[in-house]
């Protein structure tokens, strides 16, 4: 590929029609924007995972670039229009946030590809959207809480109001239910991914509350700290990353990002030229949700159901929203035997049946 | 040994000639960070300060750009000055940025989907008056109940940012955005967008109110009463009152200045390159702009230039990250020691380093 001269049009003011910036290069260079710091555990650490895993699997055939703590709104345009200028062939924009900077500059980039994960926007024909069915994660944590709670009551801290969180929280529940009728769920919207002491808190409020298993949708171990400081009294799940850390604690299986085999098989669709735009959504199926390692804490019989569940899932014989569920008003969701239809599951803003409270608005 | 001696006056030389020093002292010890870190500095530094301006496959792009971050940066900052030179300490610019966004995207949703062109300026108005309002909370407390202005107006940001959340989940939230926190993206409606005025500058009206403060700061200062008043106030209180000067007043145009500033900045911003209003909308420009103001010696053409450094720290900060790797903490560091050392060098306007012999006892 040629290099193109940019400055020249740019200088002129004939508009900023960007055309494929890419150097003359013969490796595929695959870039990657975090909404955090990678750290050792969380959200952005796994898409780094992802990352690596390219690098690992094409070795000298690709590059990798990244940029870490980029904020949502102004400042990712910008990143992004840098990344596409430096030579990029694929972005990875690995959070909800980046949906409209994503599309503006796939805009003037039409021959980079641009993936966005768990957005819902393809306005241009290089931009493609990838998230995971963690909800299929979380029926396999109810199950678990459904059968390891003595008190009853399970908790679940939840990040913010939106199809993705809500989800999760329905098939938590209602795999909980499935095999304990008594359970009951609390819920605290802690309104953050991460924040260790607002999450610390939520835990300690679900806590005095007399739960005794939490899940989380957000990112940091604060909640599996807190529970460790029961004694064994209360348990939780590890999230996004295994936490294995608290393995020997109240940590009794997790749920784990895995962008691994999306970020290979889409680098490699690149390079070979069978890459077609995609709105991909895979889940234990496809290894991008994995369950972590059920310890010794939850009983023989309980951690055979739960991976004769996980695996059941996988193997696509079982749906985890499959009827009948009513919605939370009484009225019919699912009828008998019917499976939820993705459209519904994206754009779930209702609590199924026996869910106390109100989705905050 | 050295030793400090106090200066009679204090020297003009050394305040004009700190910064510059500072900037070379935060390139050698930024350097030097960088040599740690195992990567050449000459070409991290060569990467930070000289790429985003002359490299031929960036510059087009983020030579702009520097405008874009650069303009909220100048225009809080010129609002700031005037209260730091008359002893009264906005601390809280975040804040004021904030609601100067919320109240602009507000007025402007409120009437969608009506197009018309007296919208934007309506919407401006309304962002000026939110960050006017926010100033005056500890412009009241402080003449009225002499409260401490530094934490009325730092405190009233965390309040802002609380504000912020509620609106981008609830009343200003995209009913069409599938239950996705954040309002409808205000840049993408005609009526309310703060587009780039000349394809290819980066000049929107944020920077065009930017050179407009810088200019408007300028002759207040030299050559209007108020401005007078200021120096005066900041220099020789005391005189100031026997001159005349109301120290109530002073405060409540100085803290309602640099809100009505702040205000515009944030309109400006989230109707043009932030877009719309998010839970993490803000980036933190109200601080930054407290070490604009500083480095920019409080002076308006000064302050010009403070900004667009600042903003040069930040796209080659960028660009340091993305093609030699550097963590983004490295970049946050180096931009911190640009203040470490603006402080350390202000010292000799004040006082004079003289080698002093060691007496023997």
């Amino acid at each position: 590929m040629k290099r193109r001269t940019l400055l020249a049009t740019a200088a002129l003011g004939l508009g900023l029609t960007f055309g494929g910036a890419a150097m003359a290069q013969d490796k595929t260079k695959a870039c990657f924007v975090y909404v955090g710091p990678i750290g050792d555990g969380g959200w952005t650490y796994q898409h780094h995972q992802g990352a690596l895993a390219v690098q690992e699997a094409f070795g000298d055939k690709v590059e990798i670039a990244f940029q870490e703590n980029v904020p949502e709104g102004a400042d990712a345009e910008r990143v992004l229009t840098q990344m596409a200028l430096s030579g990029c062939n694929i972005i990875f924009t690995t959070s909800f946030g980046y949906m409209d900077a994503t599309n503006a500059v796939a805009a003037k980039f039409p021959d980079i590809k641009f993936e966005h994960a768990t957005g819902y926007k393809r306005e241009h024909p290089n931009v493609s959207t990838y998230n995971a069915r963690f909800y299929e994660g979380r029926a396999v944590q109810g199950h678990i809480a459904g059968k390891m709670t003595k008190s009853n009551k399970i908790g679940y801290i939840a990040s913010f109001p939106i199809p993705e969180v809500i989800m999760g929280i329905n098939s938590y529940y209602l795999h909980a239910k499935k095999v304990n009728p008594a359970v009951e769920l609390s819920i605290v919207w802690a309104f953050t991914w991460f924040d260790p002491a607002k999450e610390a808190d939520a835990a300690k409020a679900l806590i005095d509350q007399g739960v005794d298993v939490i899940a989380s949708h957000t990112d940091s171990t604060a909640p599996l700290a807190e529970a460790a400081k029961t004694n064994g009294a209360v348990i939780g799940f590890g999230q996004a990353s295994d936490m294995a850390e608290y393995k020997d604690g109240p940590r009794v299986s997790s749920i784990i990002d895995n962008w691994a085999p999306y970020y290979v098989k889409r680098v490699s669709a690149l390079m070979d030229g069978s890459y077609a735009q995609a709105d991909a959504w895979e889940g234990i199926a496809g290894g991008e949700v994995e369950i972590g390692e059920i310890t010794a804490l939850v009983p023989a019989e309980v951690k055979a159901e739960a991976e004769a569940m996980r695996d059941a899932i996988a193997a696509g014989t079982y749906h985890p929203f499959t009827g009948p569920i009513n919605k939370q008003d009484g009225s019919v969701w699912l009828a008998d035997g019917a499976v939820a239809p993705d459209g519904d599951l994206l754009g779930m803003n209702f609590y199924v049946e026996g869910i106390v409270g109100e989705i905050p608005q | 040994m050295l030793r400090l001696e106090k200066r009679a006056s204090p020297s003009v030389f050394w305040e004009r000639a700190s910064p510059f020093l500072a900037v070379a002292l935060t390139m050698v010890a930024g350097g030097i960070m960088f040599w740690i870190l195992g990567k050449n500095p000459f070409e991290a530094i060569r990467t930070i300060f000289w790429d985003p301006l002359f490299n031929d496959q960036f510059a087009a792009y983020s030579r702009p750009q520097l405008l874009v971050k650069a303009a909220p940066l100048i225009l809080i900052a010129i609002g700031l000055s005037l209260g730091f030179r008359a002893g009264i300490w906005n601390i809280g610019a975040e804040g004021q940025y904030i609601m100067g966004a919320i109240f602009g995207a507000a007025a402007g949703l409120a009437v969608y989907p009506v197009e018309s062109r007296l919208i934007f300026p309506v919407m401006i108005v309304a962002g000026a008056f939110g960050g006017f309002l926010w100033a005056m909370i500890p412009a009241l407390l402080k003449t009225v109940f002499r409260t401490n202005e530094i934490l009325v107006s730092l405190l009233l940001v965390y309040v802002a940012q609380n504000i912020l959340a509620m609106m981008a989940l609830g009343a200003l939230r995209n009913p069409e955005g599938g239950g996705f926190p954040g309002s409808r993206n205000l840049s993408q409606i005609p009526s309310m967008a703060n587009p780039e005025l000349v394809a290819g500058t980066g000049m929107h009206w944020g920077v065009v109110a930017a050179f407009m403060a810088v200019i408007a700061g300028y002759i207040l200062l030299q050559r209007h009463i108020l401005g007078f008043q200021i120096k005066l106030a900041g220099q020789a209180p005391k005189a100031a009152r026997f001159a005349g000067v109301s120290p109530a007043r002073l405060v409540v145009m100085c803290l309602g200045i640099s809100g009505v500033l702040a205000g515009l900045a944030g309109v400006f911003e989230v109707t043009g390159p932030a877009g719309q209003i998010s839970i993490d909308f803000n980036v933190g420009y109200g601080f930054t702009a407290i070490i604009v103001a500083f480095l920019g010696r409080l002076n308006p053409v000064g302050i010009l230039f403070a900004g667009l450094l600042m903003a040069l720290t930040y796209i080659g900060g960028e660009l340091a990250q993305l093609m030699l790797g550097l963590p983004s903490a490295a970049i946050q560091a180096f931009q911190g020691m640009l203040l470490f050392f603006l402080l350390g060098t202000d010292l000799l306007t004040n006082f004079r380093v003289r080698l002093a012999k060691r007496e023997v006892a």
